[in-house]
Formats: structure tokens, C-alpha cells, sequence
């Protein structure tokens, strides 16, 4: 912002935004004694960090099958919502629902989430010391098992190489402490590839872009893309237009100031490569069409 | 409780009181050596004489030291024949080793003699018992001659009186063991108590790997242990030393501990305690020869109500000599750690390199680990750096866990293992690692 820097932006409710366009996948509907679709759908979420509202008022449907880029400036609130998605302990939701396949996560411990198939790629991944990638992945593997059955040692390593290989993702990595003095983008490629391994429904990746080179940007879209099937719903948070001309979403949206400004199709990221968020920003006052 | 002989007096005179370890020096066979005799004798009378231990002393500070009541314990028995096969049934833990022994309730049950080729190059691996017959010259030289200074002379003196079970191994200059040496104590029935003793003697540019195992048969029997272990690196010599206790958690356990490092000798000690309701353990490293290293090692996992106390003395004698400690605990519930650890660098040992590094992952309010590092040092150009620290599991680590599926309970056990992985893996033996590992795991999933 410039000249109107100090200006108040009025933002859209939330419920005008139109979606974009039609999903490539038609909508599975799933009946469990009701009917529901199968879709992350998040609705009308209020978040706050202490005093701070961080997320205001934002819904957004990722239904299984799409692809949904998520873009915008630096403190809009991204992130935040990645980790409410995921259950981060500190971030306290004041009002609204996130559900997936129907269930309110809301209600559930992190790891019940992750176990009922959610996965959320770190921006910033803990280096958890001492605990090989191997045993840590063996775990969250065995954690999905039925009491009492254990992992079946050779089928789990079977798949975890080809999954490295798929990454190029040298084998010796598996002894390695997980995330412990890796480069930005051995991190990255160790997100993917846990994600890989865990088979998730619905797919939350925050700025898996960020830190990356070109080469390895390329690996860890070719491995984004290689999930991407009609049995994987994600969600691509990015700053950046750069890693969607690698991974070409079906939607985009936009989000500022913790709500969706404008939604569309993957033209929409070029428009802001182009325009800048100043544009949106600038334009947010008017109804958001995509 | 108290050890005056006037209070000795009237507690052999108590009929409830069945402690025969507190009331005289245990039997042993006559044909012993006359010096071995008088050992015990003098054992004896230290014990009856020196005080009991007391909180107010530096030495017993944080200490739990109305654990030490050692009325309940007595001499165990020999264990029955179906006792026997099970504990050697149950006396495994690596696939690899030189040689076992197997002792219950201080009673030797096994011996699994060295390979011919390490016997003809002159390794000696035997009892202590048979060792003081047949080495009395080699044992005599060497046998508890290092004071037990870090607090326990009291618990020394009664090992000394009481001792008539260990190992004693001597590696000739240059003979070097591929695999490791095992040795097995287990107390078995109610109140047993024990005196394990091992004296390592690596000659001249030998190296040798022993792992003392410290188990229980019975997984409540109250017992008590008193062990002493001495290890000498001779010339150029490379020891490792690894003691996997796991006591059940009603055992009142003290091991003693004196490493003697001489020239470019390199003496490396792992101590893993898991076991005991009480356990305290004392490591003395004196480098005296020019370009000696020790390396001290040591991980504790406690939880409940147990308590581990630990106390160190890297001493260097020699100058151009380095030690490196590191020791790690992980606690849980109301368990308590203390640690008191003294780097002193006595006037003539310039050009010395000493670490000191202990860490505590608390994991759980109630926990408590206290930390008490000392530096003495009385030579120039010294490098020197010591510290203890504690912390909690970090919240972001935790969660990274969690939203991999993996419930809070395992998440944490994970983290825990892997902050004291690193201690393990320095011993550079992956067949023992592994073993320790397990081991470790092994706790943790107690607390399920």
C-alpha cells in the first residue's frame, strides 16, 4: 500500500464470495445415515492468538479430488489457518466449524485428525533430534494399525523406497535424524514424503515453495503431482505465484487480512503475479467476482 | 538406622532384625589369600566406623539417604535348579560376545569360557574367587586400590568386607577382543542383597568391551546391590565399559565406580540405569598418564517415585589428557535426578581438555532433576567448559509428532528416546546400542 496506506479496509462478508469454477471432479456424496459430501470444508472460522483475530469470518470448501491454491500476502493469516486445520494447541478458535467428510475436527486431538486422514505439510518442520526418519514414519504408520497389529517391516520399507526414490531421496536418509541439520529443501522433500507415506484424504501444504531452489522446487511438485488423484483433496497455501506454474491448482483464492477476498481459476494467480496484492487490496471494496 | 557398633549390638540382639550383612563380614573359603582376609577384616571395621550418610555432607546433597537403611537385607539363598534355568534362560542379551558369566545372589551359575585363541594369547576371565587363587599377584595389585572418594567410603568398606562374587578379566599387551565380554548379576527372592565386583586390567595396547547386566528375577522382590567396578587402561590400552542396570524398582542399588587411565590410554564407560527405587552411582576417571582420555557416559530413565543419583570426579593428573562427560536423564512423574560432577584439573596437568555436559528432559510437572557441575583447576592452559540443563519437551516438536497420527503418549516417548539416543551412540558398538535401546524402550512402554 501507498498512498492509501492508512486506509481501513472494508472487507466482504465472507458468504458473497462466489465460488469459481466448476470442479473437475464432480463432488462424491457419501451416506453414513446422511448425506454428506466429501469435502474439508471450513465455515465461517474466527481464530485468535491471544487478543489478535487472526482468521475473520472465512470459509472455504476443498472437496476430494481439487486442487486449492491458497494465495496471499505476508501475515494475512495463512499459516494460521494451516495449523488450526492441523489443531495447534495455542491458536483458539472463537467461532466456526472445520469439517472433513462431515466430522468437526474441531473436536479432535491433532493426531485423531491426522489418523482419520489429514495431513498438513510444515512451513517450518521441527527437527525432532535423535529420532530417525525411519522409526518416526514406522510410527505414525503403526499409529493408524488396529491395537495389536503390528507393521509389517517388509512391506513398510518397500514403500518407503519407492516413495524416496519418487523424490530422489537418497536411502541413507532414513537413518538420519528427522528434519535434524537438513537443508531448506531436504526439509521440504521430507514433508512430501511423509505425506506420501501417509496416504492422507485431505492435504493442508504451507509454503511448501518457500526456500526452495528450482530444481528442488521441480522434485517437490513432481511428488505433489504424483499424489493427485480423485482420492486427495489439497490445500496449497503460497506467497508465491511460482509453484503453482509447477502445480496447477483448480481453484484459487485469495486471502487478506484472514478472510477470502476473491476466489477463481488458476488465471486468477497470474492476474496477481501480474497485478500485485495491491490490486486486491485495492479492490476489495468492490463485489469480488471471479 | 545407624552403623555404630553400639547400635550393631543391639540390632544383632533384636530377634525381628534379620540383616546378617550389617552384623559381620560373610564367610568365605579358607583357602582365600591371607591379604584378601585382612582386606575384609579392615573393610569391616571402616564400615562399622565411618558414619552414615547425611544430606548435610556435599557429597549426599538432594540424596534420599533413608533409602540406605539396609536393615530388611540379608544374604540370599541359592537359587532352586528350576530358579537356575530359568535366569540362564533369561541371561541373553547379545548374539556376539568373547565370554559369560552368570551370578545369582552373588552364587556363580555359569561360566561361558573365552574362545581357545584368546585363552592361548593369555586372557584371563574368571571369577573373582578362583582369580585370587590363581592370580593372587595381578588381583592383589590392583584389587579396590583406587579410595572410593565421591561420598560412599562407607558403602565401599562394606563391599570390601562383603564381596564373594564378580569377574576378573586381564587382557595382555597388544591381544585385542573383537567381541564383548558378559557378565549377568540377578538378585532373586525377598530382601537378597548382593556385592557384584568387577576388575578390569587392559594391558599395554590391548582393548577389550565388557557389559555388566544388573537384573532382577522377580519383578517386586526387594533387594539390595553394592557393586564396585574398577577398570584399568594400561599403556595405549582402548576400554569400553557398559553397565545395562535394570533392577526392578524395589531394589536399593550403589555401584562404585574407579577408572585409572594411564598414557594414551582411552577409557570409555556407558551407564545406563533404569531399575531400582534407589539407585546411586559413583565414577571416578583419574587420568594419569600423558594423553589419557576418558570418556564418561551415563543415561538414566526414571520415573514414579524413583530416585538416581549420580556423582562424578574427572581427575586429571597428567597434563595433555582430555575427558568428555555427558550425561542425560529423562524423567517423569515424581521421579528425582541429582547429579554432582567436579572437573579437577590438579597443578601439573596443563594442556588439559575436560567437558562436562548434563542434561534433563523433564517430563512431567512433578519431576525433579538437580545439577550441581563443579570445576577445580589448578594448572595453566586448560580448556575447560561444564554445564547442566533442564528442559521440557518443546510444544512445536510435539505437535509436529501429533499431526503425523502419532498419539501424544508415543510422541513423547519418541522424543524422549531420541534425546538420549545420541549418549548411546556414541559407545560406537551398534550390537550393544541396539541392545540398550531396546532396553530403554522396554521402560518407556511401562508407563503406557
Amino acid at each position: 500500500m501507498q498512498a492509501n496506506s492508512n486506509r481501513q479496509v472494508e472487507l466482504p462478508p465472507a458468504g458473497k464470495i462466489r465460488r469459481g469454477p466448476p470442479s473437475p471432479n464432480p463432488k462424491k456424496w457419501v451416506y453414513f445415515g446422511f448425506l454428506f459430501m466429501l469435502q474439508l470444508e471450513i465455515k465461517n472460522l474466527r481464530v485468535a492468538i491471544g487478543e489478535n483475530e487472526i482468521i475473520r469470518n472465512l470459509s472455504l470448501s476443498v472437496g476430494v479430488g481439487e486442487m486449492h491454491a491458497i494465495m496471499g500476502p505476508n501475515g494475512s493469516g495463512k499459516s494460521t489457518l494451516a495449523k488450526v486445520i492441523a489443531g495447534y494447541p495455542d491458536y483458539k478458535v472463537t467461532s466456526g466449524e472445520v469439517l472433513m467428510d462431515g466430522e468437526n475436527l474441531l473436536d479432535l486431538e491433532p493426531d485423531e485428525r491426522a489418523r482419520r486422514g489429514l495431513f498438513m505439510a510444515f512451513q517450518y518442520p521441527s527437527e525432532v533430534p535423535g529420532v530417525t526418519i525411519a522409526n518416526f514414519l514406522r510410527a505414525a504408520m503403526q499409529s493408524r494399525l488396529p491395537e495389536g497389529e503390528e507393521l509389517e517391516a517388509t512391506d513398510y520399507y518397500a514403500k518407503l523406497y519407492e516413495k524416496m526414490d519418487l523424490l530422489e531421496i537418497d536411502r541413507a536418509f532414513t537413518s538420519r535424524a528427522v528434519n535434524e541439520g537438513f537443508s531448506g529443501g531436504e526439509k521440504k522433500r521430507c514433508e512430501i514424503l511423509q505425506m506420501a507415506m501417509l496416504d492422507p484424504r485431505y492435504a493442508v501444504l504451507d509454503e511448501t515453495d518457500s526456500g526452495l531452489d528450482i530444481d528442488a522446487l521441480k522434485i517437490v511438485a513432481n511428488g505433489v503431482n504424483s499424489l493427485r488423484g480423485p482420492d486427495l483433496g489439497v490445500l496449497l497455501i503460497t506467497h508465491y505465484q511460482r509453484l503453482l506454474n509447477y502445480i496447477i491448482p483448480d481453484f484459487v483464492h485469495v486471502m487478506v487480512q484472514g478472510r477470502i477476498v476473491r476466489s477463481g481459476g488458476k488465471e486468477l494467480a497470474l492476474q496477481l503475479e501480474e497485478k500485485g496484492y495491491e490490486w486486491i487490496r485495492d479492490h476489495a471494496e468492490e463485489p469480488v467476482a471471479a | 538406622m545407624s552403623y555404630g557398633t553400639a547400635v550393631l549390638e543391639e540390632v544383632t540382639q533384636s530377634p525381628e532384625v534379620n540383616s546378617d550383612i550389617i552384623s559381620a563380614p560373610q564367610e568365605i573359603a579358607r583357602d582365600l589369600p591371607a591379604w584378601f582376609r585382612q582386606q575384609r577384616e579392615q573393610g569391616w571395621r571402616e564400615f562399622s566406623a565411618l558414619p552414615n550418610p547425611n544430606r548435610k555432607d556435599q557429597a549426599w546433597r538432594f540424596s534420599n539417604v533413608d533409602a540406605l537403611d539396609l536393615s530388611p537385607y540379608r544374604f540370599g539363598n541359592a537359587p532352586s535348579d528350576d530358579e537356575q534355568a530359568e535366569i540362564l534362560e533369561r541371561s541373553s542379551a547379545l548374539n556376539g560376545k568373547a565370554g559369560r558369566l552368570v551370578f545369582a545372589n552373588d552364587q556363580l551359575l555359569e561360566r561361558d569360557a573365552l574362545p581357545e585363541s584368546l585363552r592361548k594369547a593369555g586372557v584371563i576371565f574368571q571369577p573373582l574367587e578362583r582369580a585370587l587363587i590363581e592370580h593372587e599377584d595381578l588381583v592383589r595389585k590392583h584389587f579396590m586400590a583406587q579410595p572410593a572418594a565421591l561420598g560412599s567410603a562407607k558403602f565401599a568398606a562394606l563391599h570390601r568386607a562383603q564381596v564373594r562374587a564378580g569377574a576378573f578379566i586381564y587382557v595382555p599387551r597388544a591381544v585385542e577382543l573383537d567381541a564383548p565380554i558378559e557378565i549377568f548379576h540377578w538378585l532373586i527372592d525377598e530382601n537378597a542383597a548382593v556385592f557384584p565386583h568387577l576388575l578390569l586390567v587392559a594391558d599395554e595396547m590391548s582393548k577389550v568391551t565388557v557389559i555388566e547386566h544388573f537384573r532382577s528375577f522377580d519383578k517386586t522382590a526387594r533387594g539390595f546391590a553394592c557393586g564396585v567396578n574398577d577398570l584399568i587402561a594400561g599403556r595405549g590400552a582402548t576400554v569400553k565399559y557398559i553397565c545395562a542396570q535394570r533392577w526392578n524398582e524395589n531394589v536399593t542399588a550403589l555401584q562404585i565406580n574407579a577408572t585409572t587411565v594411564e598414557r594414551d590410554a582411552s577409557a570409555m564407560s556407558l551407564n545406563l540405569h533404569l531399575g531400582g527405587s534407589y539407585s546411586r552411582f559413583e565414577s571416578l576417571s583419574r587420568l594419569v598418564g600423558e594423553g589419557a582420555r576418558s570418556d564418561l557416559l551415563a543415561v538414566a530413565v526414571a520415573h514414579q517415585k524413583q530416585e538416581f543419583d549420580a556423582r562424578t570426579l574427572q581427575d586429571h593428573v597428567s597434563p595433555h589428557t582430555a575427558s568428555d562427560l555427558l550425561y542425560k536423564n529423562a524423567l517423569t512423574d515424581r521421579a528425582r535426578t541429582t547429579f554432582g560432577g567436579l572437573i579437577r584439573v590438579e597443578p601439573h596437568a596443563h594442556f588439559t581438555d575436560a567437558y562436562q555436559k548434563v542434561r534433563n528432559l523433564l517430563l512431567s510437572d512433578d519431576a525433579e532433576a538437580n545439577s550441581m557441575p563443579g570445576l577445580e583447576i589448578l594448572a595453566d592452559n586448560v580448556r575447560c567448559t561444564h554445564g547442566a540443563t533442564s528442559g521440557q519437551i518443546d510444544e512445536d516438536e510435539l505437535f509436529y509428532l501429533r499431526t503425523r497420527g502419532i498419539p501424544i503418549k508415543t510422541a513423547q516417548r519418541l522424543i524422549a528416546t531420541g534425546f538420549l539416543t545420541d549418549v548411546i551412540q556414541r559407545l560406537d558398538q551398534d550390537a550393544i546400542a541396539a541392545h540398550l535401546d531396546r532396553l530403554i524402550e522396554e521402560k518407556f512402554a511401562t508407563d503406557r
